[in-house]
């Protein structure tokens, strides 16, 4: 369910490095799952900067509107403007096509300090 | 072939538009007697919007049919949690009606309108005794309004004191919603503090927030679990020792009024939802009150303006009039308030008197705690101790189990004619379930809605699809609600559906 490769935070985002400096973020199935329905995102601008641990943007589900907490600090390079007409991307595919950002990440071993996906699932079954 | 029972129930939907036929007429215009004149330029004119075309019968009927469509308070029961759904005096709708509250104006002489002005004093000087307080303003006019008067009045506060570098407020995460904003919207920095396992605030968590940089604390008592916060002795304390403003969310101010006083729980200001606690009709966006009260070190703050009582005049009677305090913040809108809201709320108080309103707070309170022993065992409890004016129930169980979320558990409550309680609120409650049955219900209603929740609770065991795809009996049965939000279609157009 969640891939190998990827790291994983605390507040249900992922990142994937591309090694070459670069990571992609998104948020995880459980998160998706559980906030329902993605109605609206909201990201932060191209060239914008962001911290690991800190808000990076919004989500809003027919639930709740929810805070994006960004796993990784750095620059973004880019965002899946897909997002914007296709909110539901997060909901069908929230490793792939309903990516977030891509970053350039400033400290590469933030990284390190995030689960793998062997430690996420422990960690969700843990909250469980 | 379409039946016609299926043709009554489709021309019963139709909407206004599509009932329009070319030159009905509901009234016909009388005679013209005065001299005609041209119409303005044609580029002022637009011919592209057209207007519904019925007769005075066709309308009310639309109307009527419409408005039984509706759900609400009058009709049935309705628990939505932290919005105090309860029923609303008729009585307070006849005295804010009365011609000498209904057809004045803002800017007439105060002379001519001392009546309205002693009421509004009158309302002051009992929200002043219910909560403690020193002084009010009652011109915020919503609760989130009187949450910005508060933040701006603490503001005002520290900055005439020089102490520009608290820029700091703490806000639990069991506060209202509307908290987080009004403190930001003031200026502050906002630093959420966690909650202990017990559903009070943490306060190791609160010591280590307090610094030189604390401008103050926003807390929601009772707080958004329903759960009257046991520490709120020490956390005032700590936050006035640290020369922080206590706000007090007063919002569930039903769950104490005429037991607890805000004042001396140490809070330095707090606002009220009038329509709330003292009864108006709400849930539908407005109108409201939110008056902001306040302890004495910020009472020289509140909002502009203020009813006094001043000297009696040459034949004996009692002068009112509005005033400015002598810091004020300024004005939170035009004139004083929405007046119709506060004349009810003076019409509840009055109705109720000193023996009365402790009454609120007593059976809104068994009531509540009445569903959560009863429903015990049949849905999670995250807080399982005596709750206040509400209680907050997890479908987690349901969900994990049978695959039944607090949505479907809602939207089935909805085919037994009961309003879903609060979903998914407040954050902290996983498929929170949130309840709150007032002080104005009796016990068999009471009984009706748990027998119908434990009902709920055995259907999502044996048959989820009925609550997947409930409600079943209402004219609208589940709606898409993320393609509404998604792509709302809101405009109609000819030949639309």
């Amino acid at each position: 369910m969640n891939p190998e490769g990827l790291k994983y935070s605390r507040e249900h985002e992922w990142a994937r490095s591309d090694g070459s400096g670069a990571a992609t973020v998104g948020i995880t199935h459980f998160a998706q799952d559980n906030l329902g329905d993605v109605v609206f995102v909201e990201l932060p601008d191209v060239g914008e900067d962001v911290v690991q641990f800190e808000k990076m943007g919004e989500i809003e589900s027919v639930k709740a509107v929810s805070d994006l907490y960004s796993p990784v600090s750095g620059r973004v390079l880019e965002r899946n403007e897909a997002l914007t007409d296709s909110p539901e991307l997060v909901n069908d595919s929230p490793y792939g096509d309903g990516w977030m950002l891509r970053v350039e990440v400033s400290d590469s071993s933030e990284m390190d300090g995030l689960m793998s996906a062997a430690d996420y699932t422990a960690f969700l079954d843990a909250e469980a | 072939m379409t039946t016609l029972f299926e043709r009554n129930e489709s021309e019963r939907r139709l909407l206004l538009m599509d009932r329009s036929r070319p030159g009905r007429l509901g009234t016909t215009l009388p005679r013209l007697d005065v001299p005609e004149s041209d119409l303005p330029d044609g580029s002022m004119l637009r011919d592209d919007l057209e207007l519904p075309e019925v007769s005075e019968g066709e309308i009310v009927r639309y109307f009527s049919q419409i408005s039984q469509l509706n759900f609400s308070i009058d009709h049935n029961f309705y628990p939505l949690g932290s919005c105090t759904m309860k029923y609303n005096p008729k009585l307070n709708d006849e005295i804010a009606s009365l011609p000498g509250f209904s057809d004045i104006h803002p800017l007439q002489p105060e002379g001519t309108a001392q009546g309205a002005i002693k009421l509004l004093w009158e309302l002051q000087e009992y929200l002043n005794e219910i909560t403690g307080m020193a002084g009010c303003s009652l011109a915020p006019m919503a609760g989130a309004d009187g949450e910005l008067a508060g933040m701006l009045m603490a503001r005002a506060y520290h900055l005439e004191r020089g102490d520009d570098g608290r820029k700091n407020v703490l806000i639990p995460d069991s506060a209202h919603g509307t908290n987080p904003a009004s403190a930001a919207m003031a200026g502050f920095e906002v630093v959420s503090l966690p909650s202990d396992s017990n559903g009070n605030t943490d306060l190791d968590a609160l010591r280590d927030s307090v610094d030189d940089n604390l401008a103050g604390l926003m807390i929601t008592l009772p707080s958004t679990l329903g759960l009257f916060d046991t520490n709120i002795l020490d956390v005032t304390r700590i936050v006035r020792d640290a020369g922080g403003i206590v706000y007090g969310d007063g919002a569930n101010l039903n769950a104490i009024v005429g037991r607890v006083k805000f004042g001396d729980l140490g809070f330095d200001v707090i606002h009220s939802n009038l329509h709330k606690t003292f009864t108006q009709p709400h849930g539908g966006g407005g109108p409201g009150a939110g008056p902001v009260i306040a302890g004495p070190r910020l009472v020289d703050y509140l909002p502009t303006p203020i009813a006094e009582r001043g000297e009696r005049d040459g034949g004996g009677d009692e002068r009112f009039s509005l005033k400015r305090p002598p810091k004020t913040i300024g004005r939170m809108g035009a004139f004083h308030g929405n007046f119709g809201a506060l004349a009810r709320a003076w019409a509840y108080i009055r109705t109720l008197g000193r023996e009365g309103i402790p009454q609120i707070s007593e059976d809104a309170v068994i009531n509540a705690n009445y569903v959560l022993s009863q429903l015990r065992g049949f849905y999670d409890l995250p807080y399982d101790r005596s709750c206040m004016h509400e209680v907050v129930f997890s479908a987690s169980s349901l969900r994990r189990e049978h695959g039944a979320r607090a949505l479907d558990v809602a939207k089935r409550l909805i085919d037994y004619g009961i309003h879903p309680p609060t979903m998914y609120f407040p954050l902290i409650v996983d498929e929170a379930l949130m309840i709150e049955p007032t002080e104005t219900e009796s016990k068999e209603t009471l009984d009706f809605f748990i027998e119908v929740m434990k009902t709920i609770a055995k259907e999502a065991a044996e048959d989820p699809d009925l609550l997947h795809d409930a409600p079943h009996n209402t004219p609208n049965t589940r709606l898409d609600e993320a393609r509404a939000a998604r792509r709302p279609d809101l405009r109609w157009r000819r030949g639309s559906e």
